[in-house]
């Protein structure tokens, strides 16, 4: 295991790539997702307004 | 009416648009699971490291999907604005600009990954080679549409605005693309793309494709999920987001 995370003495390099890409992916999954629960939000209030 | 024209026309209504890719969600992040965790196994434990440059290259297994992606993302958008510009579908104009954020993202990923892979193989965090230098403008194309459109008002005009740009920026794949045979630079050239004598092993392979194919469907799940939420933004105000609001409603109230 110990030699897994030591990647052949590269590990620095190889697990900040996979963890930064993996960082990356996760704010484009979040984002999108908080932006529709606002718009629900919004339009659920405009059309409560509206009735 | 015949088959394409209907799956046309209904694509770019969104009050079936909508609804369609609410239940396609969760099978494309299935999907996008069942591809990566064998893909990410495979490439991390079992494929062999390589002869020259050690377990550094498997950096590869994140790099050259996302590379793949900022070039695929980019020809995607091009397509998508020629619709937009002859037959003035909106629907085309908001998977542009849902796309944009997605294809930067991809684009930032393999220069990220590609510095912490040349540091240690080339010595180098950056070099102004013409791969990189091209990629390095992909990005700045990307954030340049998605600025353009964000800073025109009327989103008929934005959306004009952006489809021309998306198009002039396809010049710009090309140079990506064949920058390692046009120019002299370090670094390396293809090694998948010639399919008549692939100069990379199976085993290093097969990880390779599962990546590139979780990837498509990554990009896919976040741009119906971005497409969705531009689209609930943009019409807030419309019969269709109204419907949509009042099912939800019921839904919550059981019936009443």
């Amino acid at each position: 295991m110990q030699e897994f995370f030591a990647m052949g003495g590269y590990g620095s390099y190889v697990w900040s790539a996979f963890g930064i890409s993996f960082l990356i992916i996760l704010i484009n999954l979040v984002q999108p997702a908080l932006q529709h629960r606002q718009a629900i939000r919004d339009a659920d209030d405009f059309h409560h307004q509206e009735k | 009416m015949n088959i394409i024209a209907k799956w046309y026309y209904r694509l770019g209504a969104p009050n079936w648009f909508y609804p369609l890719t609410g239940k396609m969600l969760p099978w494309i992040a299935v999907i996008f699971l069942a591809l990566l965790i064998p893909g990410l196994y495979m490439g991390l434990f079992t494929a062999p490291a390589d002869y020259q440059q050690g377990d550094s290259f498997r950096i590869m297994y994140v790099h050259v999907p996302a590379a793949w992606m900022s070039m695929f993302i980019y020809f995607a958008m091009a397509v998508a604005a020629v619709v937009a510009l002859v037959w003035r579908v909106r629907m085309a104009e908001i998977m542009i600009i849902s796309s944009a954020p997605i294809g930067a993202s991809f684009a930032l990923i393999a220069l990220i990954t590609g510095s912490l892979w040349g540091k240690p193989m080339w010595g180098a965090w950056w070099v102004w080679d013409a791969r990189l230098t091209s990629e390095l403008i992909l990005l700045f194309i990307y954030l340049g549409i998605f600025a353009l459109y964000n800073a025109i008002e009327n989103k008929q005009t934005a959306g004009r605005a952006m489809s021309i740009l998306t198009l002039v920026g396809v010049v710009n794949l090309p140079i990506i693309h064949y920058s390692v045979v046009w120019w002299n630079t370090l670094h390396q050239a293809a090694t998948v793309s010639k399919f008549d004598t692939p100069s990379i092993h199976i085993d290093m392979l097969i990880p390779l494709l599962l990546m590139a194919a979780a990837f498509q469907f990554l990009y896919l799940w976040i741009l119906l999920l971005k497409m969705r939420a531009n689209l609930l933004e943009q019409d807030l105000h419309c019969g269709w987001v109204k419907k949509i609001i009042w099912d939800r409603r019921k839904a919550h109230n059981g019936g009443n």
